[in-house]
């Protein structure tokens, strides 16, 4: 199914400048992997190499974010967004 | 300590310029927050003008690390897209340190074009700086307040 991907700005420079993209997928993993096959620049920033969520990026569907869902299995409806933004944070060290 | 890295293109004529009102907000969110350190969002325009400031939840709960809310950033991102305006910062307290940025926070920096400030709490009065963060440099950059009051 088409899902829209609401891209943050430090993303959308490898998708043309587009700030919203549609990809396929029935999952948020399937999603991820088909938005970094369709913009190959983006790859390793969502997914890790080795395929799992990047640790400094959170992925939301509509309003919740997926780790606090099914994470990468988080299935997906037709009327759903996902979005993704970069983590803010650091720290003393 | 300071260390100014004159005439780099993408920072030259760089600034933050808020109004005292949100400095304090921002100052005063950090302090409610010790032992923890606080932290939250600005949005504003791309001249790097603060048109508000919003304090979030630190997903971290820590006095070292500070990780902003993924709902909050959620929602303020939404918020300032529907204004036409976009985040263009982040601010965090500094407990017991300096407030300059640390390799974390370097490492961790998300968006070259953001402007980052750390609230320095190790004295008795605050201290606000604010730096820009690309490819790994640090160039700070003057905090302007715009509504300063300046007796002649």
């Amino acid at each position: 199914m088409s899902v829209a991907v609401r891209l943050p700005t430090v993303l959308r420079t490898a998708a043309s400048g587009q700030a919203v993209v549609t990809v396929d997928g029935g999952t948020i993993g399937e999603v991820l992997e088909a938005l970094q096959r369709a913009y190959p620049a983006m790859s390793g920033q969502v997914l890790t190499n080795e395929g799992t969520l990047h640790r400094f990026v959170n992925v939301y569907v509509n309003d919740d974010d997926v780790r606090y869902l099914d994470k990468l299995d988080t299935k997906l409806g037709p009327d759903d967004v996902v979005s993704i933004l970069p983590a803010v944070a650091g720290g003393t060290h | 300590m300071l260390e100014e890295m004159q005439g780099h293109d993408a920072t030259s004529g760089s600034s933050l310029r808020l109004t005292s009102a949100q400095l304090a907000t921002m100052v005063a969110h950090c302090i409610r927050c010790v032992p923890e350190e606080g932290c939250g969002l600005f949005v504003g325009d791309e001249h790097g003008v603060v048109l508000s400031v919003h304090p979030t939840r630190n997903e971290a709960r820590s006095a070292q690390i500070y990780s902003v809310d993924a709902h909050d950033h959620l929602r303020i991102d939404r918020e300032a897209e529907d204004a036409g305006l976009s985040i263009i910062g982040a601010f965090h307290s500094h407990t017991h340190t300096d407030p300059w940025p640390s390799p974390t926070d370097v490492r961790q920096a998300p968006d070259p074009t953001w402007h980052y400030v750390v609230v320095g709490l190790r004295h008795e009065t605050a201290s606000t700086r604010s730096y820009r963060i690309i490819d790994g440099n640090i160039f700070e950059e003057p905090v302007v307040v715009v509504d300063k009051y300046n007796p002649t």
